[in-house]
């Protein structure tokens, strides 16, 4: 099992496929904002590469124009990047078989749209070896927002605001949500952890997001009776 | 910032992020399964960061509600689609479409 399933790959990449507009908008934007900040190009790339999460890299970037000092920026790019830790705990379980180095690079590779795009193929049927589809769907967006990342800050310039692509990725989310509330417990979980994303919109460090993600698993677990 | 100092932090930044990204993939690949506590609590994760990542766009408070009419619209036409018919892409062709609908032609 050195090569992934190639079935399961191509699956993944055309699952993938209508996110393509979307990621390269946002990383447009990233490449711009990179640009506006002083950035060189080395850096920008460097800054894709190593770091390879978008909402991070702009909080990065705007921080560092700003002026914050060092240990503020790495803080705030750490607690927005600490979701990540989750999936990482859920989607482990299909990985726990292959070599270090396929895992190293599978944790490199995660992203909002791999672990929620893999997480949901799998269920409670994988396939034999999860890599394939995985790999289809993260290294498209891996290539894809390295590529829009130069081209932004190259160009300077995006795809008017006014249609929305980057509306593509929440729609996503929501077409893998409408599935996953399969049961009481995990309606539950997605109505409290969706509720205080909102209330929590304005608190720093898209704390929201997380918050809302502790909170709502909580809830499924305890009024939820999903700890039965 | 001179250029060695943002290398650093963009190196330490990459570091701090990669170790985050493979803590469990590379703990439960050591140890074997997570207590069985926690697997029932991971298996609850999907609904609620969906959600988390989804409400916000439509709705959403910060000292004043925000509503984004439009966007919402398109996301309650997405979430009848993709009720009916499970699929990832008619859910997004949806969506886009009941958009620009009401974005441009409303």
């Amino acid at each position: 099992m050195n090569v992934p399933d190639t079935t399961e790959f191509r699956r993944g990449a055309r699952a993938v496929l209508p996110l393509v507009p979307a990621i390269g908008g946002f990383g447009l934007v990233v490449g711009v904002a990179a640009g506006n900040a002083g950035f060189s190009l080395a850096q920008a790339v460097g800054l894709s590469v190593f770091v390879f999460a978008g909402a991070s890299q702009l909080a990065t970037i705007e921080l560092v124009d700003a002026g914050s000092p060092v240990a503020v920026v790495v803080l705030t790019a750490v607690v927005i990047n600490l979701r990540m830790m989750m999936y990482s705990a859920s989607i482990a379980s299909y990985f726990d078989a292959l070599a270090e180095r396929w895992r190293a690079g599978i944790a490199y590779l995660l992203t909002d749209q791999a672990y929620a795009l893999s997480i949901s193929h799998y269920g409670d049927d994988p396939p034999s070896d999860p890599r394939g589809y995985y790999l289809g769907v993260a290294l498209p967006l891996w290539i894809v927002w390295q590529i829009a990342t130069v081209a932004g800050l190259l160009a300077g310039a995006g795809i008017p605001d006014e249609w929305g692509v980057t509306f593509a990725v929440p729609l996503v989310f929501l077409a893998l949500l409408v599935p996953a509330m399969k049961d009481r417990p995990s309606t539950l979980a997605a109505a409290v952890g969706g509720g205080v994303a909102a209330l929590g919109a304005g608190l720093p460090l898209n704390l929201g997001l997380l918050l809302g993600a502790v909170l709502g698993v909580t809830a499924a677990l305890t009024i939820g009776g999903g700890d039965a | 910032m001179n250029d060695t100092t943002l290398w650093a932090l963009v190196l330490v930044i990459g570091i701090a992020t990669f170790l985050i990204r493979y803590s469990f993939i590379y703990l439960v690949g050591r140890t074997g399964d997570l207590p069985p506590r926690l697997e029932r609590a991971l298996a609850f994760v999907p609904p609620a960061v969906f959600a988390a990542l989804v409400v916000p766009e439509f709705v959403s408070y910060d000292g004043v509600l925000h509503v984004a009419p439009d966007q919402l619209g398109a996301g309650i036409a997405a979430a009848l689609v993709a009720w009916y018919t499970e699929n990832m892409f008619a859910t997004i062709l949806a969506g886009m479409l009941a958009l620009w609908t009401l974005r441009f032609l409303v």
